[in-house]
């Protein structure tokens, strides 16, 4: 097994002003290579924790335990200037919503360009030449002239294809993306979850993929994470999380996709709502929605459990119910 | 971007046909008789009449519409009663004094203004930002001729370094321009500082907590970098319209400074015109301003356009 690229251990972030956590205990490991997704519902903390790793926490937000190892370097001991200096080079991001993450008065190409220019020290005509090829290579057709294009003039998914361009320029070893395709239509949605892995492949790049959609995971992902109120509740191998799921949040999540086949049921959901930051419940934070809570799910938060090889569940009844 | 001129231009057009109405019709608002109005009441019957034959008020209505356009349209505004020259002479020759003192205020509160509002923008909420914001608001309440006032005190006639008042046009003297339109510019700079310098801090807070300041700052690029290329640029649509305001109300007259540092521009004009109720002057003076306030729109208006590519689709 290689040295993980990203670690991430005992992360926790918490509100500035009232100190309530927003996302505790989380570890995590990534291989170069390696897909990871996390799963989480909205308010699960899952954004929180790809900013964190970025070190772009808003000022509203803290991180108060963990560290986060970057190629083995430790990146919460930084300068905020130098960890701004890993940013682009050794890690990029490509955020959820394309309109609003490009700047709407600076030319596309431009947006790449000063990436290679100031992070890479190209020249201007170098820097030009190379955000042409990349854009051909996101599948950007007319590349020389779609450079020249403002945000507006550019679909949904020509943007996100641009938001790639930039997220690759520096030629990071880690890329982060943060619901790519959440906000593009479904044919877009596949070609961008194609390009995404093809380039991956091609690079080597160890890629952390937030996303609520299970279709998504299953698609690309080779390992899940399962995030639920902050907290880890699973972590699997992606082809376990559907044939073997372990913990009772994960089976629920998976009994809630519609089927495609067969009869038009009502759909399922899980009951109850997710508990909001600052009033979480003191034992397992799924236990007052789940069907299989007993005595000590009320109590103390569960550790998370080995049921399988790479697999584990943050549930006090794991074995009892595999 | 031809078609978006096209159409300011034809909307600049019409606010002036308009405002030429308006100006035409002042003399008939006025109660009485305007000729008897300027002369008062110890004039005889026959210097009304003569003053009212020379203002062509004695010819029909439609006679007088139709002479008025066609002089105006030629940029003839008439003749001054008072001053007995044209009206357009008195206008040109007071220009540069008006226009030495606005250009040099409005370049002295944009730059520092600007300047004041970004660095309380990144420094927001620290004591810096609250200085710089309460020194803002002390320039923006300080009425101009008191502060007119401690100027001449301190620099003319306490320190002795500047002249009290009085234009020294630059023809004649470069330094001596300078030395005379330091403090009143400065006296009008310091309350549009304060303006500007609001202005650009709010929309400068309001573009940093966008989504793409934070894709700026996920590429590695320096705060520096990220204010000039992807803050600054995208806050300059209010900051422009904040210069265009503070264009306007410098060059369309800035009375009581003229007034204060006794400088010969056309705000004393108007103003003298209409103490005087010298008519053809202030329609003249009213036609003017109104150009004045339309040229800077437009000059905003192209700057908008410029700035921001997606108002030209508009």
């Amino acid at each position: 097994m290689p040295a993980p690229l990203l670690r991430v251990d005992g992360l926790e972030v918490a509100l500035a002003s009232t100190g309530a956590t927003i996302i505790e205990e989380v570890s995590l490991s990534l291989e170069p290579g390696e897909t990871l997704g996390v799963v989480g519902e909205s308010g699960s903390g899952k954004s929180v924790l790809a900013l964190t790793v970025m070190g772009l926490l808003p000022r509203a937000l803290a991180r108060t335990r963990g560290n986060i190892q970057l190629g083995g370097d430790e990146l919460t001991t930084l300068s905020p200037d130098a960890w701004r200096d890993r940013r682009g080079r050794d890690m990029a991001m490509i955020f959820q919503e394309p309109m609003t993450a490009l700047n709407p008065v600076m030319r596309v190409g431009h947006q790449v360009e000063e990436v290679l220019m100031n992070r890479r020290g190209m020249s201007a005509g170098d820097a030009r030449r190379r955000a042409t090829a990349l854009f051909e290579r996101v599948e950007i057709p007319e590349p020389a002239r779609r450079l020249a294009a403002f945000p507006h003039e550019l679909s949904g998914g020509m943007r996100q294809r641009v938001m790639i361009t930039i997220a690759l320029a520096a030629e990071p070893r880690l890329l982060i993306a943060d619901e790519p395709t959440t906000a593009l239509d479904v044919t877009i949605q596949a070609q961008i979850l194609d390009l995404l892995r093809d380039l991956q492949k091609e690079r080597g790049l160890a890629l952390l993929l937030i996303t609520h959609d299970l279709g998504v995971i299953a698609e690309i992902t080779d390992r899940v994470l399962v995030l639920y109120a902050g907290r880890v509740a699973e972590v699997a191998p992606a082809r376990l999380i559907f044939d073997a799921p372990a913990h009772p949040y994960t089976r629920a999540l998976l009994a809630s996709r519609p089927a495609l086949t067969g009869p038009r049921d009502r759909l399922v959901s899980i009951e109850g709502a997710v508990p909001s930051v600052g009033a979480m419940p003191p034992g397992c934070r799924f236990a007052p929605r789940c069907s299989f809570a007993i005595g000590p799910c009320m109590t103390a938060p569960p550790a998370l459990i080995a049921c399988a090889e790479r697999h584990a569940a943050a549930c006090v009844r794991v074995g009892e119910l595999g | 971007m031809l078609g978006f001129l096209t159409r300011r231009l034809a909307g600049a057009f019409l606010v002036l046909l308009l405002v030429s109405v308006l100006s035409f019709g002042i003399i008939w608002l006025v109660p009485g008789d305007p000729a008897a109005v300027f002369l008062d009441a110890g004039a005889t019957p026959d210097q009304v009449e003569r003053l009212r034959r020379e203002l062509g008020l004695d010819k029909p209505l439609a006679m007088q519409v139709v002479e008025w356009y066609s002089r105006i349209l030629k940029g003839d505004l008439g003749r001054s009663i008072l001053l007995s020259r044209g009206v357009t002479e008195a206008i040109i020759e007071r220009l540069p004094v008006t226009l030495s003192l606005a250009g040099i205020s409005l370049v002295l509160s944009v730059v520092a203004g600007v300047a004041a509002g970004m660095v309380a923008a990144t420094k927001h909420g620290q004591p810096v930002d609250q200085a710089v914001m309460a020194g803002a608001l002390f320039g923006l309440s300080i009425p101009e001729f008191w502060l007119g006032l401690v100027l001449i005190v301190v620099f003319a006639v306490q320190l002795g370094v500047l002249p009290t008042g009085g234009f020294v046009p630059p023809t004649e003297s470069i330094t001596g321009w300078i030395r005379s339109i330091t403090l009143p510019a400065i006296a009008l700079a310091v309350v549009h500082m304060g303006f500007i310098a609001r202005m650009t801090r709010a929309a400068l807070l309001e573009v940093l907590s966008q989504d793409f300041i934070r894709t700026a700052d996920s590429k590695g690029l320096t705060r520096l970098h990220i204010l000039l290329r992807h803050g600054l640029p995208n806050a300059l649509i209010p900051i422009l319209t904040v210069t265009g305001i503070v264009a306007g109300s410098l060059l369309g007259g800035t009375v009581i400074i003229e007034q204060v540092f006794s400088i010969p521009g056309v705000g004393r004009l108007i103003i003298g015109a209409i103490l005087s109720r010298d008519f053809p002057v202030i329609q003249g003076g009213l036609l003017f301003v109104a150009l004045v306030y339309l040229t800077i729109n437009l000059l905003v208006d192209i700057c908008y356009a410029i700035v921001d590519p997606r108002v030209r689709l508009e």
